[in-house]
């Protein structure tokens, strides 16, 4: 083709004009089957850049070569939903200088299309791609080598990125259409071995689980749904990926089928569940901002119902048409919620960065009914407790927290607590969960945090939430 | 898992197999669980190997029990 | 009743937020020889440190026969246990046995008769000896089924329809009605196949078993859903407690409902719904009067 965009990584890096001192972007639609960061970081480093800024939508285990790369200099700054593994945990010991920004996955959308997350150049991963940079994740070609369905993180960045290279590992004849990302915002195709490893993309977080405590928390989370009052006709729906949500949703379709009704939409990472549900007729349309797996992602490929959505349409609160504006329930999971209902999803309850903000604030915020489903206990570490170590999604979102030890409502929200209670189901005060848990577990001494700020956990809004301090052994 | 042998004075070595993560807000509770358990049982004299992974204090207890028992010979039960 | 395994701190930690009526702590199958010393401390330690709430505990002890069963008894009475589970009960005898340590002990610690004795049968020996088992003692609560050890004495297999048990299942209950105790039915380990173990809990509900053990949280809610009455059944029954009521206060003798004279077996059988809806949590006990 006369006007390809084909080079390699190394000159597609000389043509975007990135100087030291600048931002660079990431989607994490592979999870943890990620190469394309890792990749291009070490490619950066070769080529002798330093000062670099990372803007991720997130970062996972597999990201940990990024702590040699913040130690020789060439990434001084992260921005991130979430981080894990032991990037985490050197980030939270103080290994970056300045602290990593996280924002939720709406937040990120707004301040990239706000002009307040400023990208230079975004190296965006796609499992096809034609020559002048239209671009999707899912197959296009008996060639292709992954798929990771949605690319939903990536599209502010292809849009609003002031240079994009899409890095492909299935290079296929123009016109790749229908695309995710257009030609018309990207300046070069870079074609490698393997952008991800798509068997990952369900790894970890995603499991069919048999433990008792999951099922017995799953069943609770969707009593609590089905006789909330927004459990009728054309409701919609989001769930987390841990085991208690997505059994919650086999409780959820049994109810559904047995009354006959039907979702209007689920929204969010979209599961295989939520796929089996919408096929067979009891949710309408999927709007999925990240496949969750490889039934998903597949499913987005072929089903017309199935829409790909940007961040920005998924989960801004600075845009009125987000779809979580339109979402009636969202089940979501918490590493600590507190007795003022605030939860923490990052940072675990030994100070170390362990999670992703994700969704949570954007969905808790938008959504008519938020429900929290955690575990009192984990172990020995406390779910419930008097004050949680990092504020991520403020009380005031949160409406109703599970846990197998009964189901605790925000006072705020006196008509669901009458709802639930007229249902027999176990509604307990949840400083009274809290008291439990300290009678279990004993207290906790305080963690032993340094004075050097690690993290900053903005609010969707822009404005800061809370900060994270070093840890110290 | 804890294992008991002889030594001056009660000294108590916890290692936590998740991380750091017990270590740093139960580290102190668990050691005095342990001193306490070993002293009940008249033990003032050990070098006690403990490895945590989150145990609640009646199996701590019950652990530290079992340990001294085998290291004693000399059951808490009647015979 | 949900067996838990007494080397399993974890699943000691937590058996009651599933809601079982009773919890078995088992120190006795599924605990290895070199572990029994371990186990037994650490099910003292549960017994007496973490609130159950109102579930009833029973713990399997180690056959008195064994080094290890005094140990169990005094270990457990010690903690408080409700009840004691002795295994392979074959005689009267070994109840009495049973209950002479447990007083020992009890007057030991002085709190004497509080604690309770179900016998598990688990041989032919011990079907044919049912009825003395069953009141050999002032403490026994109940009688129950141990069909692995049952169905290899009589030197058959275990089958999913359960024909070798029913002399054993039958005989159990009959014994137990006629000493005035409860009954339990033997545990069901397929826990992939629900169809097959909510049969098996509509078989022996007909036969007149109070209660299934199981080993698994999972299993709890279809032993609940069988046992608990339907709502029919409990408007009927609350008719006829109703009626009792009303010919009570009239201080007539004879009992009418819609018109039909009601026996003294179909009062009881009401009562017995009415408990049993208000067991399963389905009525209020305020309610149910």
């Amino acid at each position: 083709m006369r006007n390809s965009k084909v080079v390699t990584l190394e000159e597609a890096i000389r043509r975007s004009g990135l100087k030291d001192g600048m931002t660079i972007s990431f989607h994490h639609h592979f999870r943890g089957g990620d190469k394309v960061v890792n990749m291009v970081v070490d490619k950066l480093a070769q080529m002798g850049f330093k000062d670099l800024k990372l803007a991720a939508s997130s970062l996972s285990d597999v990201h940990k070569p990024l702590i040699e790369h913040i130690k020789n200099g060439v990434i001084t700054g992260i921005s991130t939903s979430g981080l894990r593994g032991e990037l985490a945990d050197a980030i939270s010991h103080g290994l970056l200088k300045e602290p990593v920004v996280f924002r939720s996955h709406g937040g990120r959308g707004s301040a990239i299309a706000n002009g307040e997350l400023k990208i230079d150049v975004a190296f965006l991963g796609a499992s096809a791609c034609d020559e002048l940079g239209n671009a999707c994740g899912v197959p296009r070609s008996e060639n292709a080598k992954s798929i990771c369905g949605s690319l939903g993180y990536a599209l502010p960045d292809a849009r609003y990125a002031a240079h994009v290279v899409v890095i492909t590992d299935d290079l296929v004849a123009y016109p790749n259409m229908p695309q995710s990302i257009s030609a018309a915002d990207v300046e070069s195709v870079v074609v490698v071995d393997s952008v991800g490893d798509s068997s990952k993309i369900a790894a970890g977080a995603i499991r069919d689980s048999k433990n008792p405590r999951d099922i017995l928390l799953a069943k609770q989370a969707a009593k609590v749904i089905i006789n909330s009052g927004y459990f009728k006709e054309g409701f919609s729906i989001q769930t987390g990926t841990g085991g208690a949500s997505l059994a919650a949703v086999k409780y959820i379709r049994e109810e559904m089928i047995s009354r006959g009704i039907k979702a209007s939409f689920a929204l969010g990472g979209i599961t295989a569940h939520m796929v089996k549900l919408h096929e067979e007729g009891l949710i309408g349309k999927l709007i999925d901002v990240q496949s969750f797996d490889k039934v998903a992602a597949e499913s987005i490929a072929k089903d017309p119902l199935h829409q790909e959505v940007s961040a920005v349409e998924y989960a801004s609160g600075q845009h009125l048409g987000s779809a979580t504006h339109a979402l009636d329930m969202v089940i979501l999971s918490a590493l600590e919620v507190d007795t003022d209902f605030n939860v923490n999803v990052l940072v675990g309850s030994d100070g170390i960065i362990r999670g992703a903000i994700g969704g949570h604030q954007d969905t808790a915020a938008d959504s008519a009914l938020s429900i929290i489903v955690c575990p009192l206990l984990r172990g020995r570490i406390p779910c419930v407790v008097p004050k949680v170590t990092t504020l991520i999604t403020p009380g005031k979102s949160v409406d109703v927290v599970v846990t197998e030890y009964g189901i605790a409502v925000n006072p705020a929200r006196p008509e669901i607590k009458e709802k639930l209670q007229a249902a027999g189901l176990n509604i307990v005060d949840i400083k009274s969960l809290a008291e439990k848990a300290s009678s279990i577990i004993g207290t906790p001494d305080a963690l032993p945090f340094g004075d050097k700020v690690v993290g900053i956990v903005m609010n969707r809004d822009g404005s800061v939430l809370d900060r994270i301090y070093n840890i110290c052994d | 898992m804890v294992t008991i042998g002889p030594g001056e004075g009660l000294q108590v070595d916890l290692q936590s197999s998740v991380a750091a993560q017990f270590g740093r807000q139960f580290g102190r509770q668990i050691k005095a669980v342990i001193t306490e358990t070993l002293e009940g049982l008249g033990i003032h004299d050990a070098h006690v190997e403990a490895v945590d992974k989150g145990a609640l204090d009646c199996t701590i207890r019950a652990r530290v029990t079992a340990a001294a028992v085998r290291a004693t010979g000399k059951d808490v039960w009647k015979d | 009743m949900m067996f838990v395994p007494g080397n399993n701190p974890g699943m000691m930690a937590d058996a009651h937020i599933y809601g079982p009526d009773s919890i078995m702590l088992d120190l006795e199958d599924s605990v290895t020889m070199a572990e029994k010393d371990a186990a037994r401390l650490l099910v003292y330690n549960a017994l007496k440190t973490i609130d159950y709430g109102n579930t009833e505990m029973v713990v399997r002890i180690n056959p008195l026969n064994t080094p290890y069963g005094k140990k169990d008894v005094e270990a457990v009475v010690k903690a408080g246990v409700d009840v004691i589970r002795m295994p392979k009960t074959e005689t009267a005898d070994e109840v009495r046995e049973l209950e002479a340590e447990i007083l020992k002990v009890e007057t030991e610690i002085g709190r004497v008769g509080e604690t309770r004795i179900m016998a598990a049968i688990e041989s032919a020996l011990g079907v044919v000896n049912a009825y003395a088992i069953a009141t050999a003692s002032t403490r026994m609560m109940g009688i129950a089924l141990g069909a692995e050890d049952y169905s290899a004495n009589l030197k058959t297999n275990r089958t999913p329809g359960g024909a070798e048990l029913l002399l054993a299942r039958e005989q159990i209950v009959v014994a137990a009605r006629a000493a005035g105790i409860c009954c339990f039915d033997t545990v069901y380990s397929n826990l992939d196949d629900m169809e097959t173990f909510r049969k098996e809990v509509e078989l022996i509900k007909t036969l007149g078993f109070d209660g299934k053990s199981i080993i698994n949280p999972r299993q709890i809610e279809v032993v609940n859903s069988v046992f608990t009455p339907t709502e029919k059944e409990i408007n009927k029954a609350r008719a006829v407690v109703a009626a009792i009521k009303e010919a009570q206060a009239k201080g007539s003798g004879v009992i009418a409902v819609n018109g039909k004279m009601v026996d003294r077996p179909v009062v009881l059988r009401a009562e017995r719904t009415i408990a049993l809806a208000v067991a399963a949590g389905v009525i209020d006990k305020e309610e149910a009067l």
